[in-house]
């Protein structure tokens, strides 16, 4: 992994999670603001599956479990669909909220998959 | 400014023909989270180091299985599933409070390094949760509390969509 670039992904996922639990609480309805911090939060999580793939054959090598990084990964990248789908079907507030949870999972994940990149020793 | 593309009927036709409504989904999409997080966890453990801790991991798989079975409860109608969902949401609040406890008093009962919450070898329940932001301590309060408010109705209403 790259490390400012995990953290970037971090910062970007909590605030669109901060903003679609606010606007969520408010009343607002899942728009294009709110779906669109998540789409970039998905955005981010596919390039970081493109460094995943790459970074171990430049000699970014994981001093943990490749598995469980990608576990993570894999369920991180499909949280921001699943609650999105769910915004268009059922357009209510809580879907927004739902979109914010969402995106913050995806920031506690993220900094997770940093740990188990990283990880020193067994 | 989004209401402005949002059909009037819509606002207007408030759904109220499943058991979970408003913030009862966001009740079930936590579950879900909690769900995928503790099977993807389980399983990674389950597959690379059994061994180190095979009573953690059991625990951490049957744990990963009881909030599948919260989630699907959760979502399905019926007062049986009502029943299965009391029964599985109170059967984690007991779950993180006895391991909670055991891992925070004797760390080392369950396996070598089990006490840690942010340990290769924790569960879900680790601490009370505190690996996952004590959101596994937390979420069975809210369950029982939700459920106990959104009884199922005793004659069912005709909502066959």
């Amino acid at each position: 992994m790259i490390e400012w670039f995990t953290w970037t992904q971090v910062a970007v996922a909590s605030l669109a999670g901060a903003l679609c639990v606010i606007l969520g609480l408010v009343g607002r309805k899942p728009n294009d603001l709110t779906i669109g911090s998540l789409a970039l939060v998905e955005l981010l999580l596919i390039a970081q599956v493109v460094v995943g793939v790459v970074a171990p054959f430049v000699g970014n090598r994981p001093s943990g479990s490749l598995l469980e990084f990608w576990v993570y990964l894999v369920s991180a990248a499909l949280l921001p669909i699943a609650a999105a789908g769910w915004a268009l079907v059922e357009r209510s507030r809580w879907s927004t909220v739902i979109l914010g949870v969402a995106a913050l999972a995806v920031a506690v994940m993220v900094a997770r998959m940093w740990q188990i990149w990283t990880v020193q020793g067994a | 400014m989004a209401d402005a593309m949002t059909p009037s009927s819509h606002a207007h036709a408030p759904a109220r023909n499943t058991r979970i409504s408003g913030v009862g989904r966001l009740l079930v999409v936590v579950y879900g989270i909690l769900a995928l997080a503790a099977t993807g966890r389980t399983a990674v453990q389950i597959i690379e180091r059994f061994d180190q801790a095979p009573v953690a991991f059991t625990l951490s798989g049957l744990s990963a299985l009881v909030y599948i079975v919260a989630t699907i409860s959760l979502v399905a109608r019926g007062s049986a599933w009502y029943r299965v969902a009391w029964a599985a949401i109170s059967f984690e609040l007991i779950g993180v409070l006895v391991i909670g406890t055991i891992t925070l008093v004797a760390p080392d009962l369950l396996g070598a390094g089990t006490g840690s919450p942010f340990g290769r070898t924790s569960t879900v329940w680790t601490v009370y949760g505190a690996g996952y932001l004590f959101v596994p301590l937390v979420l069975p309060i809210l369950g029982l509390w939700y459920l106990a408010k959104h009884r199922p109705a005793p004659v069912p209403l005709d909502d066959a969509a």
